[in-house]
């Protein structure tokens, strides 16, 4: 049988393989995505003091480590049995939208945004940050550079350091915001809003208005029906720190609402031998397989998802645009909500009325006069034992949970990360992809390239969490291989 | 217009912080393209492996590796960047001194095995499968690399000529040795830190600092230390005292004891035995006399014993690259 491999970022530098086998037809028979990466947190935070856990687990990714920081302290607000005071709850937030502001802006003009701004069918040399500054301006860029450092200062000034930050305390945060202070955030956060508009318009000029970029985001090759998963307010709405995990069915049916303290009675995970990373999967649809569908217990946590499980935005510049979304990409109302967007390509614009709506709800923190509240902490008085905490990471739900003897110290640790709960959709996007370039012995070399990067990078598996790869502009080796394993071809993108 | 030098930024077994850290120089990262050719750096191009093997040997300047050693690909890489780099710069903690993931030298690989896949919470595994180095799959063969027992820094691996400690190393720092690069300042002797200063993060924490004397240690949720005075002495475990300045003393800042990243201060060969030594001459059992040698070893217990994770607190970035090393050697 033949075989094609498909390594990111070369063999050696494995972070992420695809492995395509074809049967004797030539058509492709299976796909395989590979993560041959293990650090083993679940093992060497046995042993540790439950209140380690922010500085620790931040190191499981540098690109997102505010998102552990948040779902670990949250974790340990519930293993030490405390309940934080409003303005720490409040300050835990704001900070938690500069690091959306900056992590969406990252994404969307260095990393997946050059398939649009640029253009899919673009040399490959041009699609990277670089072109998207010659063909948006260097004025644009340094735009971008100014978002990334005013939200930074932010994440040091309140969190400690730009990053791994180590604020994060049981009961609370370990330093309040002064009236100057706040009247600077304020300030960031208006700028903020003002990025996160401009950024929307120039993907409507850019890709909405563009009727061959529109018929790529609404093609099938990139179309999955999975349930989908988010958390959400008390009024179903997008929430990125606080809620319940709300899962929808492919079509748009509330399938379950749950605390995410009940995570383990609703999320399972699946092993494989040939990868190091775990499949997580709807435990009461069971592991079937790689497959669509409502009978699959696969589903997606993404912007997409988050936009799909929901009701709408919390705030009303960012509800304008979700709504425009939907409209736009032909979704009807069902009993007041919009039925899901199942074309996996929107994820870049849902991730932009995510963007608008951390900035608007930043700004809404920043004016809250209880954000400078001293009172910051709560001391806990016991320990529990048992705690667990999820937020939404910006690539999806991330839950920590900690077992802990009388002492806090930790006895057993279990972590569904954000990106983790994508890895089968990815396979199945890559599966997909390749299926529509490679048929009858014929290997459309540029287009599965490009092609398959792309169903890759829609997710954003900058997969920090699970492989710490950022593939702004991935590099890609195909190495086709007879039934003897020799190889009789090499494709290289460089 | 002569060939600009070219730099290379490797990642490992890494979190992706180190990358992140060199993005946050802002617009100096105007200034390094314009001083250097970024050649190699997996994060944000696309140069491959195969393009580093056809380079001259030594021809990058200098290359950045971050990351510990823990698969055969680390290593393999690693050996490469070395043959074709002037200078190679382990750079931040990981490449450095282990850190927080080289804790998993603590545990056997197995174990750690099994934490993941058999006795995990969410993880239904009836067959009890553990991934291995090759599957045999209907289609074929797959493979991945097999991953070592323990976690290796990059000096266990090659030759390494300069560190840059810190995670992450901070900006500022990272911009000083960039700077001093472009200016073609002298460098120091080669195995020197570079990128920090020789002293303690105490030389660089704004916090009064009096006698040190501990009656008693607490952990951080139990207090809410006064903002003024240094945490060592309300209590608090701040491995400042044992730690490298560098980073400007930025974790008592927001009222959080330092947790040691910066590694060991100029001279010191074991951070968590530096830690241990200081805390011995500081903590106050009160009067000793008539007592005996138990009653005395009962109040140095008592109170060491507020500190339940040693290796988690002394440790916590350098145990690779420690005295102790880890259970698994």
């Amino acid at each position: 049988m033949n075989k094609i491999t498909i390594e990111p970022i070369t063999r050696l530098e494995g972070h992420g393989k695809i492995e395509i086998f074809l049967d004797e037809k030539g058509n492709v028979a299976n796909t395989y995505f590979q993560v041959p990466e293990l650090r083993g947190f679940e093992q060497f935070c046995v042993g540790r003091l439950a209140e380690d856990m922010p500085v620790i687990t931040n190191r499981i990714c540098g690109v997102c480590p505010e998102a552990h920081h948040m779902a670990s302290v949250k974790a340990l607000d519930d293993l030490f049995g405390v309940v934080p005071p409003p303005a720490a709850v409040k300050i835990r937030e704001l900070i938690y939208m500069a690091f959306y502001v900056t992590d969406h802006t990252t994404h969307f003009y260095a990393l997946g945004g050059p398939d649009f701004i640029i253009g899919p069918e673009a040399p490959p040399a041009e699609r990277n940050i670089l072109g998207v500054i010659k063909k948006v301006g260097l004025d644009i860029a340094k735009q971008v550079i100014d978002c990334r450092a005013r939200n930074h200062h932010i994440l040091e000034l309140l969190g400690g350091r730009g990053i791994h930050l180590v604020a994060g305390v049981p009961g609370g945060w370990s330093r309040a915001v002064s009236v100057d202070e706040r009247r600077q955030i304020e300030d960031i956060a208006r700028k903020n809003i003002d990025f996160a508009l401009f950024t929307l318009k120039i993907f409507s000029d850019i890709v909405l208005k563009n009727s061959a970029y529109l018929d790529l985001i609404t093609s099938d090759i990139y179309l999955h029906k999975t349930y989908y998963m988010g958390t959400v307010d008390d009024k179903n709405r997008v929430n990125f720190y606080d809620g319940l995990v709300r899962v929808v069915d492919p079509e748009g049916k509330e399938f379950v609402k749950y605390h995410p303290k009940e995570y383990a009675s609703h999320i399972a995970e699946h092993v494989e031998p040939w990868t190091y990373l775990k499949f997580p999967y709807l435990k009461n649809i069971g592991w079937k397989g790689f497959e669509d569908g409502i009978n699959s217990g696969v589903y997606c946590a993404t912007p997409l998802s988050r936009l799909n499980v929901s009701d709408g935005m919390a705030t009303q510049l960012a509800q304008e645009h979700y709504e425009q979304f939907y409209e736009t990409l032909g979704s009807k109302k069902i009993n007041g909500r919009y039925q899901p967007v199942h074309y996996r390509l929107a994820t870049h614009w849902a991730r932009l009325v995510e963007l608008l709506y951390a900035a608007e709800h930043m700004l809404e923190l920043a004016i809250d006069p209880e954000i400078t509240s001293d009172h910051i902490r709560n001391i806990p008085k016991e320990i529990k034992g048992v705690g667990i905490g999820s937020v939404e990471a910006p690539r999806g739900t991330l839950t920590h949970h900690y077992i802990s003897d009388t002492r806090g110290v930790l006895t057993k640790i279990n972590l569904i990360v954000g990106t983790t709960n994508n890895y089968a959709p990815m396979s199945m996007s890559i599966k997909r992809a390749a299926q529509k370039f490679i048929y009858n012995g014929q290997i459309v070399t540029e287009g599965l390239l490009n092609k398959i990067e792309m169903a890759f990078r829609l997710y954003d598996p900058c997969l920090s969490c699970a492989t710490h790869t950022l593939p702004g502009k991935m590099p890609m080796e195909v190495t086709i291989r007879d039934k003897d394993c020799n190889i009789i071809r090499t494709l290289a993108r460089d | 217009m002569a060939e600009l030098p070219k730099i290379s930024i490797y990642w490992a077994s890494s979190c992706g912080g180190c990358e992140i850290s060199v993005v946050n120089l802002n617009e100096k990262i105007l200034d390094v393209a314009a001083n250097f050719n970024l050649f190699f750096c997996p994060c944000l191009l696309d140069t491959k492996k195969t393009d580093i093997e056809a380079l001259p040997d030594k021809d990058i300047l200098i290359t950045f590796f971050n990351g510990s050693i823990k698969n055969e690909d680390n290593a393999e890489m690693a050996h490469l960047l070395r043959k074709k780099s002037q200078l190679l710069i382990a750079f931040g903690s990981c490449s450095s001194e282990g850190c927080i993931p080289g804790l998993s030298n603590l545990h056997s690989l197995d174990d750690q095995m099994n934490a993941i896949y058999l006795d995990n919470l969410t993880t239904i595994n009836p067959d009890r499968i553990i991934p291995r180095h090759e599957t045999i799959v209907p289609e074929g063969a797959l493979t991945i690399p097999a991953i070592y027992d323990r976690v290796r820094t990059l000096s266990e691996i090659v030759e390494v000529d300069y560190y840059i400690p810190g995670c992450p190393p901070e900006p500022h720092q990272i911009w000083n040795v960039i700077d001093h690069v472009i200016k073609q300042r002298p460098l120091p002797e080669r195995g020197s830190v570079i990128g920090a200063g020789r002293s303690t993060v105490c030389d660089e924490c704004s916090r009064k600092k009096g006698n040190k004397s501990i009656k008693k240690f607490y952990r951080t949720y139990e207090i809410v230390p006064e903002p003024e005075t240094c945490l060592l002495e309300q209590g608090l475990i701040c491995m400042g005292i044992a730690t490298r300045d560098g980073c400007g003393g930025l974790c008592p800042k927001v009222n959080m004891p330092c947790t040691g990243c910066y590694g060991t201060p100029e001279g010191v060969l074991d951070q968590g035995a530096k830690m241990a030594a200081a805390l011995g001459s500081i903590l106050d059992i009160g009067d000793v006399k008539g007592l005996t040698d138990d009653e005395i070893n009962k109040r140095i217990d008592d109170i060491i014993n507020e500190i339940p994770d040693f290796a988690g607190m002394f440790y916590k970035y350098s145990l690779c690259s420690s005295i102790l090393k880890g259970k698994v050697i």
